[in-house]
């Protein structure tokens, strides 16, 4: 970091103000049609936590994880952050961000693509610079900076998509099986910049299907089943002696429903 | 085919000599067109990219009728224009029919509704691949439609080419309200419906065969910037 002194410097102030977390969702419920996809979930996200959420398909992961994100709006519930910090709808976007499971990139350079993010997350201009070298850095794409997004491997893709999403340093990531189509390789190293950004200090809210990869990295579970977050807690109890039993099932490889 | 023939070596003749009149049609030709398209462009791909990331109520009519207005025929707005422009209409103090202005908005009116109907589908295809990332960002407004267009700039130069091609080819609307004057609002449209009339069918052909190169050379010349047709699709 002492390389780049205006960034440093931009960090400093950062590190001076608050965490928008910790994230306290109440009683959410989204219902479709009559349909309840979540029903009832209450929890919190605190500052640096690495969360994995664990589930069959169907569970209601996803959209757990955008209603968190306020991507949806609950159909009823709400999701609250730290109050004093979190006021306006602006700062709260440019704490947080997502990656998708398919990597969305923009049809410009692998270097444009993060400056885009910057810039919304609101980043002065004399900042970006040295947060694209760093982010760039640390995700192994330095050398492709000027190559178009587009142009990259799918493994590449997604390791941009990950340093994007981190390159303004958010209190918080969510990601929703952001390695579910990639090769082993390509999954190591954006697991590696998940838990670099975790130590950094960014809490972490990691949707997937690989158990492997929850024991992993998790040291918090969130068993989501039927639209419900049926357990939760830390990582080694969880997988040590689940309490209930879909989610011993579903650790045991059997087909749940 | 001694016409064709004949109209071949009319036209390489027409070319290679430097004929001025020749050259004086197709820049004026060239000059009304490119202006008509760069005016419909900056109106059109603005409404098409508004009308693509916004849910109004009647949304779909809009829809319809964007789309439809890109059938307009050339004549009934060359006629409207007509009425706007003529002595007696409301903007008959402008003095501006029978000028290449006239053609000028006669042509925009014709192609504007071609880029946002066109401009509105690709920017809604473009938005639906990147909506919940750009969401995620914050991104929201006027900041959107520009991304959205920078991002589909791509596929919009073949809008614009598409524009184009309406413009220049066009005879119905702007020989009504150019009225198709010698040295002042004749273009290689209505030089060869005139040349036709005539009986001239070789000169009009020659006239033909220097439009479509024109065009041929227009799309190549833009399609050589930066190798449009291969990246539009994805990159």
């Amino acid at each position: 970091m002492r390389l780049f002194p205006a960034w440093a410097a931009w960090r400093g102030v950062r590190e001076m103000s608050e965490s928008i977390l910790p994230l306290v969702a109440e009683n959410l419920r989204y219902q479709v049609n009559g349909w309840s996809l979540i029903e009832d979930i209450s929890l919190t996200v605190g500052e640096g936590t690495f969360t994995v959420v664990l589930g069959p398909n169907g569970a209601g992961k996803s959209l757990l994880l955008r209603l968190l994100h306020g991507l949806i709006e609950p159909s009823s519930g709400k999701v609250g952050w730290n109050g004093e910090v979190a006021s306006g709808d602006g700062m709260l976007r440019r704490r947080q961000a997502m990656v998708f499971q398919r990597p969305v990139l923009l049809r410009r350079s692998v270097e444009a693509n993060v400056r885009y993010a910057l810039k919304w997350q609101g980043v002065p201009r004399p900042e970006r610079r040295a947060a694209i070298d760093a982010a760039l850095d640390r995700a192994g794409l330095a050398g492709l900076r000027r190559v178009p997004a587009r142009l990259l491997s799918v493994g590449e893709q997604q390791r941009l998509v990950v340093a994007r999403a981190l390159a303004g340093d958010p209190d918080i990531l969510f990601l929703d099986e952001p390695t579910a189509s990639l090769d082993p390789a390509s999954v190591q190293q954006i697991e590696a910049l998940l838990v670099e950004a975790n130590a950094r200090g960014t809490a972490v809210v990691l949707v997937t299907h690989d158990i492997g990869q929850a024991r992993r990295l998790g040291r918090e579970i969130m068993f989501v089943h039927r639209g419900q977050v049926i357990e939760s807690g830390p990582a080694d109890l969880f997988f040590g002696q689940p309490r209930t039993a879909a989610a011993g099932a579903y650790l045991e490889g059997k087909i749940i429903v | 085919m001694g016409d064709i023939q004949a109209a071949f070596s009319l036209a390489a003749g027409l070319i290679f000599s430097g004929d001025a009149d020749l050259f004086e049609i197709v820049g004026l030709s060239l000059s009304v067109s490119v202006t008509a398209v760069v005016i419909a462009c900056a109106i059109g791909m603005t409404l098409g990219a508004a009308v693509a990331v916004t849910r109004f109520p009647g949304r779909p009519a809009v829809i319809v009728f964007l789309n439809a207005l890109m059938g307009l025929p050339p004549v009934v707005v060359g006629l409207g224009v007509y009425l706007m422009l003529s002595r007696a209409g409301p903007l008959g103090v402008l003095g501006l029919l029978y000028t290449p202005t006239a053609m000028i908005i006669a042509q925009t009116i014709l192609v504007t509704p071609v880029v946002a109907a066109l401009t509105r589908q690709v920017v809604e295809d473009l938005h639906h691949e990147y909506d919940e990332a750009l969401k995620s960002l914050g991104v929201k407004g006027v900041g959107l439609v520009r991304t959205l267009l920078w991002d589909a700039r791509y596929s919009l130069i073949t809008v614009a080419l598409a524009g184009f091609g309406r413009a220049v080819a066009e005879v119905g609307a702007v020989i009504i309200v150019g009225g198709n004057i010698d040295h002042l609002t004749r273009m290689m449209t209505t030089a060869i419906a005139l040349e036709t009339s005539k009986g001239n069918l070789a000169l009009a052909l020659a006239l033909g065969v220097v439009l479509v190169g024109i065009s041929l050379a227009v799309n190549a010349a833009v399609s050589g910037l930066g190798g449009v047709a291969g990246r539009a699709r994805n990159v």
